[in-house]
């Protein structure tokens, strides 16, 4: 491609200024990647015409796409940052921050916010250490290994609703879990209407992503360059060793992923819980998107919108810092 | 992708008999972790061959409630069995002959989420063909906002796709969910990562033979991108087969709602019913994942940018 515009250009370069032609052309070869350093003014014109050709070309391919994203998600995601500013849908007036501020101080905000974090503070780490274990113990070369990673995955596509009879069984207050718990001399409890709730909780987000996240890693594993291991072999026996001094920093981009995919992932988890406990859950369990479904029974734009404005900025700070975080890492391993 | 048993790359250490024990440890702990995977679902599975008198003797009472609506506590803890006192194919007689409405659910799941993995990776392919191709900085930006949308929570999305379908007086009809689907730029983010390893010569190579866009498009780039799209496929169905939060809050009527939503609500009535119908619920996922393993963990393999 590039080098096709270099000769285009450069053939106009000839018709028009033939003095020129020689040092533009040593300068293109020298920079040519990037034929938009110091061009002529008639370089630039045919550049920039050549790109409008192509990009018209191309245009039909992400219209229909472009036309739904921009339908179903970014305009109305700029009316619901205008609908943050106002006071209703109707009046339109003004009001600055104090959505923001209403829902920011909303105590069931506070509480579906708090139970998210903690969620995601003692799911994430686990889920990402847990899935670098199995990914470990499925890279050695035993017997079975497609058969354990199969069975790894399977969580994966098996839907939570179906699943989910087992677990109440499990863990109701005349469930299954409380025979273990007295067996060890404690009392019963209620795990899905007490603290455990978000407990019980993380258990199915583990049971359902760890499959995911250790494909991720064997991905990565594989990439591991052999000589390299071969060599490392040659200097020491200990696993431990090289684990830590070369495997870690293969794995360290795909670690960055690993943990961001996790958080998102553990910002989705209202699925197990509207399954597990249904609507109205028992507090510790009760998560952002509950608070949002009870906005949207009231139809409270305002605090709709606010509350989605607040969520879209946390996630996409978040978005951000792995996009910034990937390529400085990932510019690392790249030979 | 490397096979697994490939992947082992220690040459032969001196010691012969530390690396056997350690094996058979690596072995033991590997299967207790897949007894933790398939449990849960070997369960719901030999569990839905127990008769309906069965079931309720055995969990009725876990899910039972006294006349106030509240709980009941019973003395004793309920056991949870594994195999059946007898097979007995009563509970799928009941839901595939007497009780239609569990196969219409089923196939209003079916009707989400088929169309919208067919719909949204053809969308998808298309905008990730162009977003390789486009030139100039403004498809960075661009690209980057589909980024972001797609790996929003669905507590952010389902504000702007609600305004909209109310909007469009969408609400409650099937549209409400298909039309978000199939726009959500998803697959676009997979796509375009598997396709920007292709060459660009070969683009080149096309035009010179004198190929349109179109031509390039379907004769050459979507060969090579074609197992991704498949896995990509198998990721959108599952999600949407799943899904719980759009339905809520898209769809009232109780006859447009997916098994999913309707299987959260029946073990307050026929928990004789549930464990078939959960059976019968993840019959597609699983068939899928049978046939298509390995394409879906190309799939993920690729989300992880391992390798491209």
């Amino acid at each position: 491609m590039k080098k096709k515009e270099t000769n285009q250009t450069n053939q106009i370069t000839e018709t028009t200024e033939t003095t020129k032609t020689a040092k533009t052309k040593k300068h293109k070869v020298k920079e040519a990647p990037k034929p938009k350093v110091r061009m002529t003014k008639e370089q630039k014109k045919a550049y920039i015409k050549h790109r409008l050709k192509t990009n018209i070309r191309i245009m039909p391919f992400l219209a229909p796409s472009l036309i739904g994203v921009l339908l179903f998600y970014l305009v109305p995601y700029c009316v619901v940052i205008f609908y943050t500013f106002v006071d209703n849908p109707i009046t339109l007036e003004f009001v600055g921050f104090s959505n923001l501020i209403d829902v920011i101080t909303n105590p069931s905000f506070l509480l579906a916010s708090w139970n998210t974090v903690k969620f995601s503070l003692i799911a994430v780490p686990l889920a990402v250490i847990l899935s670098l274990l199995l990914a470990l113990l499925l890279d050695h070369k035993i017997p079975f290994a497609s058969q354990f990673r199969t069975s790894f995955l399977s969580p994966m596509v098996v839907p939570v609703a179906s699943v989910v009879l087992v677990f109440q069984v499990i863990f109701d207050y005349n469930g299954v879990a409380n025979v273990a718990v007295r067996f060890f001399g404690g009392g019963r409890v209620d795990w899905l209407k007490s603290g455990f709730g978000l407990y019980v909780v993380m258990l199915l987000f583990l049971w359902k992503n760890l499959g995911y996240n250790m494909i991720l890693f064997l991905g990565a594993l594989g990439t591991i360059p052999k000589d390299c291991l071969e060599a490392a072999y040659l200097d020491t026996t200990s696993t431990w060793k090289i684990f830590w001094s070369i495997k870690i920093r293969y794995l360290s981009p795909t670690i960055l992923f690993v943990t961001i995919i996790s958080i998102i992932n553990s910002f989705k988890v209202f699925r197990e819980v509207y399954m597990l406990t249904g609507a109205h859950p028992y507090e510790s369990v009760y998560i952002l998107q509950h608070y949002m479904n009870n906005k949207f029974e009231s139809m409270d734009y305002q605090q709709l919108s606010a509350a989605a404005v607040i969520m879209s900025i946390v996630m996409g700070g978040a978005i951000f810092a792995m996009y910034v975080a990937e390529n400085k890492f990932g510019q690392d391993m790249e030979e | 992708m490397k096979r697994i048993s490939d992947m082992d790359a220690g040459p032969v250490r001196k010691n012969k008999v530390g690396p056997r024990i350690k094996k058979v440890f690596i072995v033991i702990a590997a299967t207790i972790c897949m007894v933790f995977f398939l449990l849960p679902t070997v369960l719901t599975f030999t569990n839905s061959f127990m008769s309906a008198t069965e079931i309720k003797a055995n969990y009725g009472k876990v899910f039972a409630t006294n006349e106030k609506g509240g709980k009941v506590y019973i003395g004793e803890t309920v056991k949870l069995k594994l195999i059946p006192d007898m097979v007995s194919f009563e509970q799928y007689k009941t839901v595939l002959f007497k009780s239609p409405d569990y196969l219409f659910k089923f196939w209003n799941s079916l009707i989400y989420a088929l169309p919208i993995a067919i719909v949204q990776i053809l969308l998808a392919l298309g905008a990730s063909y162009a977003f390789v191709r486009l030139e100039g900085r403004w498809k960075y930006v661009l690209f980057f906002i589909y980024i972001m949308i797609c790996l929003m929570p669905y507590q952010v999305t389902l504000v702007p796709n609600y305004l909209v379908t109310n909007w469009l007086n969408l609400i409650n009809t099937r549209w409400a969910i298909w039309l978000p689907g199939i726009t959500s730029p998803f697959a676009v983010y997979l796509l375009t990562k598997s396709m920007k390893r292709i060459p660009k010569a070969l683009y080149e190579a096309a035009k010179v033979d004198g190929a349109s866009e179109w031509t390039i498009f379907t004769k050459v780039v979507m060969p090579l991108v074609k197992s991704t799209a498949f896995s990509v496929g198998i990721l959108i169905f599952i999600d949407y087969w799943n899904m719980v939060e759009q339905p809520l809050i898209l769809l009232k009527d109780d006859k447009l709602q997916p098994l999913s939503i309707f299987l959260s609500r029946i073990n307050e009535g026929e928990i004789g019913l549930a464990f078939a119908v959960a059976v019968i619920y993840m019959v597609p996922c699983v068939l899928t994942f049978l046939y298509g393993e390995d394409y879906l963990v190309e799939g993920i393999t690729t989300q992880g940018g391992v390798k491209g």
